[in-house]
């Protein structure tokens, strides 16, 4: 355990400039803005009394760094300003649509797992076979299909003519639980096929180094059953590969939910960013991207930990 | 001169590097090619080639179904859906091409500098494309493309800049690996200035991962750029695009089923195209690696 609190306090050493750096690119995000961005930010018609209001509100009229320091300040007490729009308090909209966003990441990655880790097992088992040939095929079919375009095509199927699910929509996890994971099943999945896909290579190639390496044909020779030796001995070795594919892929579920989101009228923190986007109301673009880099990087960090507390060599390599 | 390469007989050594083999060797990645072919000719010979102009609305035959008249059916202003497929090609790789392209102007110099300066800088450096690659790449692009304005460039350099720190990660990395090899060690002896070490030697062969791993973003590229059409942060109206395309026929779904399945085929079949040839070249540049 020694090893492993030493590697979470170097993490968290590494974690802070990784931290800073970030939200200094969502801060700088406004000066990319042409012209005046106090003038954009206003709009076609605005008075001059508006434009000097959002200059005062995102204190243009100061030093670059002093504007930073006072956003970032604000940014702590998780007061990220009000809508150029609505006037509603960004954090206030992000925390009602964040939950619904969370689900289906979440859905996703286990949709994913279950489906994906035992692809990716009967593939390695049988390798060289028709079926494992089939499942590599469908993987890379996972991976270059457009998750938005499966999620149309799940709403024609599966909602419009068979009526099972709910086309659009969604329904708070907190109200109805049941009711929640019901309307969220279409994008999820929708969302899911580059997990199973990703999981499916992976767990596949980790399993068959391992499978392959010295210790299993000790273990094989010494006459354990052949059932025995994959459980046992190979799914354990692969379990870092899942958890850190895990991570990763949590990081583009969210990039994925910024356009599933908008089929399924998903009313989560991906449809309010492109939303916002379009309409240039940035103090709420801003927010959701501070918000959800700060996120991938806490669960990064939790990964890290996972895992070493998994395999203690990686806690003394890093 | 493909018929010259395969009748001369190849000597002893390193072998002439020819795409006819290559391509003999691999059916996968030759039928990717070859879409790709059509695809960049459809493309550039859309003028010429597209039965009607993209935007040509004919308001008498709205959301027509596939005909002899109109292949592949008409949209919801009676646009015809084989001509905007043919124009809205030249987009998609037209979107690919610059985002991967930005993508290799930052990421490989940044990539092969900070790998070869090392030091402060190096872990200076390193903790910006960590905070890069913490964002979801197209979470940026869209606050990006928010703010420079919306428009099918301005997203894609969105995108570029979004990936620039994945190639400037694989880069470094190999970079590290080429600078530490013995070769090196002895160009270093024989006085070799950095920047001869950097275009003979790091370069060369630091990069061949980098050529894999652009050719699969050139997929993720095109995945981005038929979502942000989608959103209508990309291409804009009336211009062609798939993603634009797919959202039209979503809108008229339940009058018009069957358009959403041409651009979303046109979408995935390029994008296995992409992946098909990349992992091609990855076997042939490093053929210790098996395939998957």
């Amino acid at each position: 355990m020694h090893g492993v609190g030493k590697m979470v306090l170097r993490r968290l050493a590494q974690l802070i400039p990784v931290m800073i750096i970030a939200t200094f690119v969502v801060f700088a995000l406004v000066f990319l803005m042409p012209g005046d961005p106090a003038v954009t930010l206003a709009g076609e018609f605005a008075t001059e009394a508006r434009i000097n209001e959002i200059r005062a509100l995102y204190g243009f009229d100061q030093p670059f760094w002093v504007q930073y320091g006072h956003w970032l300040w604000n940014a702590l007490h998780f007061d990220l300003g009000r809508s150029l729009f609505s006037n509603e308090e960004v954090s206030r909209l992000i925390s009602m649509r964040l939950p619904h966003t969370l689900l289906l990441v979440f859905y996703a990655l286990f949709l994913g797992a279950i489906t994906g880790i035992p692809l990716g097992i009967l593939a390695a088992t049988r390798q060289g076979t028709r079926l494992d040939k089939a499942i590599t095929s469908l993987a890379s079919l996972g991976v270059a299909v457009p998750n938005f375009w499966l999620g149309i095509i799940l709403v024609s199927a599966l909602a419009l003519d068979w009526r099972l699910f709910p086309a659009t929509g969604a329904v708070s996890i907190f109200e109805d639980p049941l009711g929640a994971i019901y309307y969220a099943t279409l994008p999820a999945l929708a969302l899911s096929t580059n997990v199973t896909a990703v999981l499916t290579r992976q767990v596949r190639s980790a399993l068959l180094e391992v499978l392959s390496s010295q210790f299993i044909r000790t273990l094989r020779a010494k006459g354990l059953r052949p059932a025995a030796v994959l459980w046992r001995h190979g799914l354990r070795n692969v379990a870092a590969t899942m958890l850190t594919i895990a991570g990763l892929q949590f990081n583009l579920l969210f990039s994925s939910a910024v356009i599933v989101e908008s089929v399924f009228a998903v009313p989560g923190v991906g449809s309010l960013i492109s939303y916002s986007a379009l309409n240039k109301d940035f103090p709420v673009v801003q927010g959701v991207a501070l918000v959800l880099v700060v996120l991938v990087i806490f669960v990064n960090l939790l990964v890290d930990v996972l895992n070493s507390i998994l395999d203690p060599r990686v806690a003394a390599s890093t | 001169m493909t018929d010259a390469t395969v009748t001369t007989p190849v000597p002893a050594g390193p072998a002439r590097f020819s795409v006819w083999r290559w391509m003999r060797s691999d059916m996968r990645a030759a039928l990717a090619l070859t879409y790709l072919i059509i695809l960049v000719l459809g493309a550039v010979l859309a003028p010429f080639l597209a039965p009607y102009s993209p935007t040509d609305q004919n308001i008498m035959n709205m959301l027509a179904d596939p005909s002899g008249e109109h292949w592949l059916g008409t949209d919801d202003l009676g646009r015809d859906t084989l001509s905007r497929l043919m124009y809205g090609a030249g987009n998609a790789l037209y979107a690919s091409g610059l985002a991967v392209g930005i993508a290799v102007l930052i990421g490989v110099p940044v990539g092969v500098f900070i790998g070869f300066v090392g030091g402060w800088i190096d872990e200076a450096v390193s903790r910006v494309i960590d905070a890069i690659l913490a964002f979801p790449p197209i979470v940026l692009a869209v606050a990006i493309t928010g703010a420079l304005g919306i428009g099918l460039t301005n997203a894609m350099l969105a995108v570029g800049f979004a990936f620039a720190p994945y190639l400037a990660r694989t880069m470094r990395a190999q970079t590290l690996v080429v600078k530490s090899a013995l070769y090196v060690d002895a160009a270093v002896g024989f006085g070799a200035s950095r920047f001869h070490l950097i275009r003979k030697h790091i370069l060369p062969n630091a990069i061949q991962p980098v050529i894999v791993e652009v050719t699969l973003l050139l997929a993720v590229a095109l995945l981005a750029e038929a979502g942000l059409s989608f959103l209508s942060l990309g291409v804009q109206a009336p211009e062609a695009s798939w993603g634009g395309m797919l959202a039209r026929a979503y809108s008229y779904i339940e009058i018009a089923p069957t358009q959403m399945y041409a651009p979303g085929f046109a979408i995935l079949f390029t994008a296995l195209a992409f992946n098909a040839l990349g992992e091609s070249i990855r076997v042939l540049l490093d053929p210790t690696v098996k395939k998957i």
